[in-house]
């Protein structure tokens, strides 16, 4: 058995490339867009101004560069990872120098046209520099600490920058995609047992001196909500009514109380799912949640059918992100978690956040496109 | 090992650790679907209810205020509508702006511009704010005009209570006023809370309040977050006021109103002596309710406060005055009833008599000579009282006194009542702690001393001895047309025959020339009236005064001088109205009260005659009644 059994994928001509898009995937996103564009026009009052209608001109593009990023070779992706993942740190740096402020937090670069969020390409330029990384390792490599050491600091430098900005919620996300990337790497259990006895501990000692007050307010009113309905508990009260009054059929679309008469915050960003639920109840919500969750089984058979590890990893850690965004979101305004600014994509209104997907989507796209493509162990010789 | 192999041992390590990923995201994922289960279905009622709150706003409707008539339906209190002008700072622009020219239309103070900005700034741009109540017509049509010009800028149309009859019914209706923290105190009616709200504050609207004010109407808005109004969702008007309507008669009311506005201060009553119904009711100097429902300045209340006629005090109910001479039936027939003394007892008055070392005096000088019963009463003869008195006690007469309505309050439907005073021996030694003299019997026969009676209960009196039944007086004819009068009231534990006596007395004081009342009298056939006169020392007499002759009450200062006092029913061979006047320090009562008596007992049967004439034709024929005559002396 040799190494070089499949074809040279760089064989593979620009139709046949295309034919291996998978379209039943990009139909998917679309169908779930579709429910953005609709809970955004409801969010409106029934019209497509001011968000349902920038929001589609924003997946219009997004389409087109996800499947321009499918048609690249999945090997130069990897000859851009760490390349890649410099700029993300780059233009992470940038934001701490010269972001405009928003919500108290350093978040934004303004580039005229649209306002970036390094943060959001740090999640995936993170797990394209960990497939990156983890590819050529064996186990014997992961079993060495040593080895761990550099991809510790590839996690804990974006991770600093990003908790600075300060954005609890991101620095969470990335720390928790890049230990599934760890974990699926072969990284052993009691190692991860280990960091996470650490943390606990670290837990009451960043509550001291790490956490800025708004922070605190937030886990505090995660754990009473009620305790203060009109200050920081607001929120999660008006969405935990919007949520049970939706009931099992929900109040019907454009019909929402709580979120058109304005008692629900950020009905068109971070509680947007909160609106859907309210509008179409328990069996709206189930069939969205289910729906989204078909997005994320795609994900790990794209993983499961790549031949070569850097694609399984980046699949993977991809697939990861997206259920982490959901995951969080979806527990936050239902009062599961603490409130934490992360949006739902595809549907939550947001320019960076729908641009970050696609771009998400189109490397997962592209592993399956050139699931087949021949890499070596040491990675970029055979290109 | 071969690379192959370790590749493979690679790859099975990631699925493996790939199925304990996708086990943990859907563990994860299976979490949110049973929280929203639980949100959904098994809590969904909870927050269903909280939604609703959330964006259900209830407002409370003020219903409008029940209507007061008379007894005829005339309408003696009523809602007007009342123009206000409100801005909508959101829809105005330049607030300022719009106030300037809202300012040339009417007048605005700066102290209305301070608060109007200082409202402005509280409220939410939405909120209507007033600029001002109380808008007259020409100012309502001024701004109507100019609305195009006036952005923000609208008319609002509320409700004021109304009394067409102003100052004459004063002392019956009251008033409405804002409600006062002990009217909220233990009070459940949520109409209470409402800004602006008013509830009575005196007389028929106080005493009636919980009728004329309905019940609570309701809105179901529907806000946004903020408070905005986004659509009335459905308006519950509540229940109107009922309708009281009053046993007074607007006419008569107005015509004693306007009767007692000559005198400087004087209060009058009339009743049906078979209902107890009152006809009607005034005190004079009187006030303007329409000001207190509007809101009354403070100078202006100040002045009715410090005024020493006391206009805001209703002196028919409140007023407690000595009933002098027109006590004396009460002593009569105390004395007839005891057995002792029977209509034909005769008493020789030669001007005074000596008890002990007391001489107790006759108003007149030299004496009347000898009389009986009846003629005591028509002369009016304190001795032949003095006389009677002396021999059945004071016990009798004040029992007598208590039987026809004096002595406590007889529980007219008008807050503000007082009791009056009948002593007695018992009475003194508790109150006082002093012995009873024999003296003060005599003093108390004729209505002075410690006696004191409201001119209430002399109307009342004088209408249980014209029917001889315990009729109990009221105001209330009906609420909503539910009558509540009656004419079955008990016969009153007296003699007829003993009765008839005291009528004689009556009569002949009006009708038999002599009588004190008689230049008084009416003399329109069938509509004649009797009475008896009474003038209520307000000071001592001294023993020196008497030796110099007694000082004419003309010479008096005003507050020194006599009450004048007459009570009276009609007609006389079948009472119908009974009537009490009091006239504060006018001197003699059948000079003075006598023919304010005369004049409202005979335009109350006027008033029913032709009343019965628009009913059925033909009218009878009357006479006019005489002017009052000036009389000379002080007769009593």
């Amino acid at each position: 058995m040799t190494l070089d059994v499949s074809g040279d994928g760089a064989a593979l001509s620009f139709t046949e490339k295309l034919g291996q898009i998978p379209w039943s995937f990009v139909l998917m996103i679309t169908l779930v867009a579709s429910v953005g564009f609709a809970m955004l026009y409801s969010a409106a009052n029934g019209q497509f101004d001011p968000w349902a209608s920038r929001q589609m001109l924003r997946f219009a593009v997004g389409l087109v560069v996800m499947l321009f990023i499918a048609m690249i070779d999945i090997r130069l992706w990897m000859k851009m990872a760490y390349p890649l993942y410099g700029l993300g740190m780059l233009l992470l740096i940038g934001v701490d120098l010269f972001g405009s402020m928003g919500k108290g937090a350093q978040r934004w670069i303004d580039l005229g046209f649209v306002q970036l969020q390094p943060s959001e390409i740090m999640k995936i330029t993170l797990v394209m520099a960990l497939a990156r990384y983890f590819h050529g390792a064996s186990l014997e490599d992961t079993g060495r600490i040593p080895f761990l050491l550099i991809p510790l600091g590839i996690v804990a430098a974006p991770v600093a920058l990003v908790l600075a900005q300060p954005n609890l919620g991101t620095s969470m996300m990335l720390i928790m995609a890049s230990g599934a990337m760890f974990f699926l790497s072969g990284v052993r259990w009691w190692k991860f047992a280990l960091v996470i006895s650490a943390v606990l501990i670290a837990i009451p000692l960043s509550w001291e001196f790490l956490l800025h007050d708004y922070q605190r307010d937030r886990v505090e009113t995660f754990l009473d909500p009620d305790s203060d309905p009109l200050g920081t508990g607001y929120h999660i009260t008006q969405s935990k009514i919007a949520f049970g009054s939706g009931g099992l059929m929900g109040k019907g679309f454009l019909q929402g109380t709580q979120s058109h008469l304005n008692f629900l915050p950020e009905k068109q960003t971070d509680f947007i799912f909160t609106m859907l639920a309210e509008e179409f109840g328990l069996v709206g919500s189930i069939s969205f949640l289910v729906l989204y969750c078909l997005l994320l089984l795609f994900g790990f058979i794209i993983a499961g059918r790549c031949r070569h590890q850097f694609g399984r990893l980046l699949a993977l850690g991809l697939t990861v992100n997206l259920f982490l965004y959901l995951f969080i979101n979806v527990a936050m305004i239902m009062g599961l978690i603490p409130v934490v600014g992360v949006p739902l994509p595809l549907i939550s209104y947001g320019g960076t956040a729908t641009l970050a997907v696609m771009v998400g989507f189109g490397l997962l796209i592209s592993v399956h496109v050139h699931r087949d493509v021949r890499m070596s162990r040491r990675g970029l010789g055979d290109l | 090992m071969s690379a192959f192999d370790r590749d493979a041992e690679r790859q099975r390590m990631l699925s493996r650790r790939t199925l304990v990923l996708g086990g943990l995201q859907g563990a994860a994922v299976a979490t949110l679907m049973g929280r929203l289960y639980y949100l959904q279905i098994v809590e969904s009622d909870r927050y269903k209810v909280l939604a609703e709150d959330n964006r259900i706003s209830l407002r409370l409707v003020a219903p409008p205020r029940g209507l007061i008539t008379d007894r005829f339906g005339v309408p003696l209190a009523v809602n007007e509508q009342n123009f206000s002008t409100i801005i909508v700072s959101e829809r105005a622009g330049d607030v300022q702006q719009i106030l300037d020219e809202v300012g040339k239309l009417i007048p605005l103070t700066e102290a209305d511009e301070r608060r109007i900005q200082r409202d402005i700034q509280r409220s939410r741009s939405f909120a209507p704010i007033t600029i001002k109540e109380n808008l007259t017509w020409d100012q309502v049509a001024a701004i109507e005009v100019n609305l195009p010009d006036l952005p923000g800028v609208s008319i609002d149309v509320g409700q004021v209570r109304s009394y067409p009859f102003g100052e004459a019914l004063s002392h019956v209706l009251g008033y409405v006023g804002a409600a006062s923290e002990k009217d909220v105190e233990g009070s459940s009616d949520p109409l209470l809370t409402l800004p602006g709200f008013r509830v009575g504050k005196g007389g028929i609207e106080k005493q009636y309040d919980q009728a004329l004010r309905g019940a609570a109407g309701n809105r179901q808005l529907e806000v946004n977050a903020v408070g905005r109004v986004i659509r009335e969702l459905s308006r519950d008007p509540g229940q109107t006021g009922r309708e009281v309507a009053l046993t007074i008669d607007a006419k008569l009311q107005h015509y004693m109103h306007q009767r007692l506005s000559a005198e400087e201060s004087a209060a009058a009553v009339v009743m049906d002596v078979h209902t107890g119904g009152i006809q009607a009711l005034c005190s004079s100097p009187s006030f303007d309710p329409n000001q207190f429902a509007m809101g009354i300045g403070y100078e202006a209340y100040q002045a009715l406060l410090k005024d020493e006629r006391t206009p805001l005090i209703n002196k028919v109910i409140a007023g407690q005055y000595p009933p002098g001479s027109t006590f004396k039936m009460l002593t009569a027939l105390a004395a007839l009833e005891s057995g002792i003394i029977n209509a034909d007892h005769r008493v020789t008055c030669a001007g005074h008599i000596e008890l002990g070392s007391h001489r107790f005096h006759c108003w007149r000088r030299g004496g009347h000579g000898t009389l009986d019963m009846v003629g005591a009463l028509m002369h009016s003869c304190d001795v032949y009282f003095y006389d009677i008195a002396g021999r059945i006690g004071m016990d009798r007469i004040a029992e007598m006194a208590r039987k026809f309505g004096l002595g406590g309050k007889v529980g007219l439907e008008l807050p503000g009542e007082r009791p009056g005073l009948i002593p007695d021996p018992k009475w003194k030694r508790k109150a006082l702690k002093q012995p009873w003299h024999q003296g003060e019997t005599l003093i108390a026969s004729m209505g002075q001393g410690y006696v004191l009676t409201t001119p209430l209960q002399l109307a009342v009196m004088t209408a249980r001895l014209a029917s001889g039944k315990a009729i109990q007086p009221h105001l209330l004819k009906s609420i909503e047309g539910q009558f509540t009068e009656t004419t079955q009231w008990p016969a009153i534990d007296v003699k007829a025959d003993n009765l008839a006596v005291v009528l004689k007395g009556m009569n002949a004081v009006s009708n038999v020339p002599g009588g004190t009342g008689y230049r008084a009298r009416i003399n329109v056939a069938g509509m004649e009236m009797a009475g008896k006169s009474g003038s209520a020392q307000v000071r001592r007499i001294s023993m020196a005064e008497r030796s110099t002759g007694v000082r004419t009450n003309e010479s008096l200062p005003w507050r020194e001088r006599d009450h004048a006092l007459f009570v009276a029913f009609a007609p006389v061979h079948a009472p119908k109205y009974a009537c009490a006047v009091i006239v504060e320090h006018g001197g003699g009562g059948g000079t003075v009260a006598a023919p304010i008596a005369r004049d409202i007992l005979l335009e109350c049967q006027m008033l029913e005659a032709a009343r019965a004439t628009v009913a059925q034709q033909p009218p009878p024929s009357t006479d006019t009644s005489p002017a009052p005559l000036p009389v000379e002396g002080g007769t009593p």
